[in-house]
């Protein structure tokens, strides 16, 4: 009897320590969203009157518009880049035994551990030097390299899960080096470079640091244009348009996994 | 490449040759210079224990290795520098490796497609395929949705639908359990007689390889130790590791009385037994020599006939068609004696404890020098 409630006590002890822990991590996005409707222009919680002026405000400045803008272009192209080198690299990888392969693996990780910021001056300093003007191509580079272990190391995870028989018995059926990539190594790695892809994308979308020495006007995207609002202003736009973020994240990977089969590329790989 | 090959469309009784293959893999040697001709038609079994170089002698055949030195043909033409996607083989794995992203019917056709066959006459062979292993209707299942038994018959299938010049088979019945893998033996050797497609296939499973083969490569330490059909192997291994290897067997201490010709006479207590010769070059008349006497060739002794030794029975193994009695006897071997006995009187007739007397039921068996 004793033993049995005091089994229910710690089911319950746990189940609170769960809920705090989620509660803690949930709980800068509840303050900055709740902060977002307060109806006096200053960013405070809770707030004491209510309003949605402040999406119409964030929406409507033109610095944000751009921003997003700006963070949409850099976004695809980054993204899109790091997959196509990151997969090439994990291939390169997996697949062949050199000399310098653990060199080449640690210099490919090392936007992991060298600041953002770091990498953003040496793109800023190199920019200058070359004589290159700071334009989308610059971003876009530094954004490269910053995301690119993530999906290396996405993409090269895959791989190692990836049963050589697959390809083998695509062979023995007759099928040449590039027709068993087209139609079993890549659809069997979907899962791996999707979830890199996106990784990628949500990282630079989201980057900032590196993003503040690369950008100009011209080409701020939307971290750096929220933090040039809020160097000025410190009304809740800047909670507005943080949880139109939150919002447009979910409702992307909603989209992702309902109708672009990221359920049933995940399935894939149960089956396994 | 050491010597040149020589396999020749003169011969089209030979489908596939492979001529002094070699195989390394840094220090080790994982094939010595082996050789070997598989007919057209028939079913050549590669056994022997894990790391005998059957399997890689399987890839080599594949194309998945390249040997070091050695040449391969297939069809009368020389494949060694071929890319497995030319060598028109067709091979099964022993996960089977069905792709799991597509449905029995595209596994099935996925050889017809890169031979960009067209569609109506894919359908149609893919619809024969899978008629001829019994899976009409999963035409749309997915790999993991199938048991077993089914998605070995897709691996079937799909490698048979590209009609190949040789059919690979790597241990393709391991992840079956026990009744399945009986009844997929017997279906896979009727197709293969049906489709007269020549195989190689490879086990460990020595049972297996003595039901299923037209002729057996028995292999050790990468090289062929005997090479025939079941019954030479079986009846006639060529040393003491194609004896042990293969079936069960006694090992008992015998003496070698004379030689005539290619035989030799082995003296086992008052018994007498015929061996062939050739193992026992250099013994002398007089010399201990091992007898290998297979448990089905040992009975209970009675009144008639020459008793060999005495022992106690000390376990019986109930086995549906035949008992095996194990008996402890100290006069020629240092382990039990197995014996075979038909039916299953054995289990009341000689129960555990019984002092019984052993004779030969054969007059022929093999001896080895120890």
């Amino acid at each position: 009897m004793s033993r049995l409630s005091s089994n229910r006590w710690l089911r319950l002890l746990g189940a609170l320590a769960v809920a705090a822990i989620l509660g803690f991590l949930l709980l800068p996005a509840i303050v900055a969203a709740l902060a977002a409707f307060n109806g006096r222009a200053i960013l405070s919680f809770p707030p004491e009157t209510w309003s949605l002026r402040w999406f119409a405000k964030a929406l409507a400045y033109e610095d944000f518009r751009a921003g997003f803008r700006n963070g949409l272009i850099v976004t695809a192209w980054a993204s899109v880049l790091a997959l196509v080198v990151g997969a090439a690299f994990a291939f390169v990888l997996d697949r062949y035994d050199f000399r310098f392969k653990r060199t080449l693996e640690t210099v490919l990780l090392s936007p992991l551990v060298i600041a953002h910021f770091t990498v953003g001056l040496g793109f800023l300093i190199l920019a200058a030097q070359l004589g290159v003007a700071r334009g989308f191509a610059v971003v876009i580079a530094c954004h490269v390299v910053l995301v690119l272990p993530f999906v290396v190391r996405s993409v090269y995870v895959s791989l190692r899960n990836l049963d050589r028989r697959f390809e083998l018995a695509a062979a023995s059926l007759g099928a040449p080096p590039a027709r068993v990539l087209a139609t079993i190594t890549l659809p069997l790695l979907l899962p791996g470079l999707v979830s890199g892809w996106l990784f990628a994308a949500i990282l630079s979308f989201n980057e900032f640091t590196a993003s503040l020495f690369v950008t100009v006007q011209r080409t701020q995207t939307l971290p750096v244009a929220m933090y040039n609002y809020v160097r000025e202003y410190a009304d809740p736009s800047m909670a507005a348009i943080s949880v139109i973020y939150i919002v447009a994240t979910a409702a992307l990977l909603t989209f992702a996994t309902l109708f672009l089969g990221l359920g049933k590329v995940l399935d894939v790989e149960q089956a396994r | 490449m050491s010597k040149p090959a020589n396999p020749g469309p003169a011969d089209p009784a030979v489908a596939v040759r492979l001529d002094g293959i070699t195989k390394r893999f840094g220090e080790v040697v994982a094939l010595h210079d082996v050789s070997l001709d598989v007919r057209r038609g028939e079913l050549m079994t590669l056994l022997g224990p894990s790391g005998c170089g059957k399997t890689t002698l399987l890839n080599l055949v594949a194309g998945f290795l390249a040997p070091d030195a050695g040449e391969i043909a297939i069809a009368g033409a020389h494949v060694t520098d071929l890319p497995t996607y030319r060598r028109e083989i067709g091979m099964t794995f022993q996960n089977y490796a069905l792709f799991p992203h597509m449905s029995v019917a595209s596994n099935v056709g996925y050889g017809l497609r890169a031979r960009r066959l067209d569609k109506t006459k894919i359908a149609k062979r893919v619809a024969a395929a899978l008629d001829l292993v019994k899976l009409t209707g999963l035409e749309d299942r997915r790999p993991r949705q199938l048991s077993g038994g089914q998605q070995q018959r897709v691996a079937l299938a799909r490698a048979l639908v590209v009609r190949p010049q040789v059919l690979l088979l790597d241990e393709p019945f391991s992840a079956l359990d026990r009744n399945l893998r009986g009844a997929m033996q017997v279906e896979l050797r009727e197709i293969q007689r049906k489709l007269d497609v020549t195989t190689i296939f490879v086990t460990h499973d020595q049972s297996e390889a003595l039901s299923l083969s037209d002729r057996i490569a028995v292999m050790a330490d990468g090289r062929i130790r005997q090479l025939g059909r079941p019954d030479d192997v079986y009846r006639r291994p060529a040393d003491r590791f194609v004896a042990s290897f293969v079936g069960d067997v006694n090992v008992l201490r015998a003496r070698l009385e004379r030689r005539d010709g290619t035989t030799a006479i082995v003296a086992l207590g008052n018994a007498r037994v015929k061996v062939p010769g050739g193992p026992l070059d250099g013994a002398a008349a007089g010399a201990s020599v091992d007898l290998f006497v297979r448990p089905e060739d040992l009975r209970i002794a009675n009144n008639n006939g020459v008793t060999v030794a005495h022992g106690i029975v000390a376990a019986q193994v109930y086995q549906s068609g035949h008992v095996d009695l194990h008996v402890e006897s100290s006069e020629f071997a240092s382990t039990r004696i197995l014996l075979r006995i038909p039916g299953q009187a054995a289990m009341t007739r000689w129960p555990i404890g019984t002092r019984v007397g052993l004779a030969l039921a054969t007059e022929e068996a093999v001896a080895f020098i120890p």
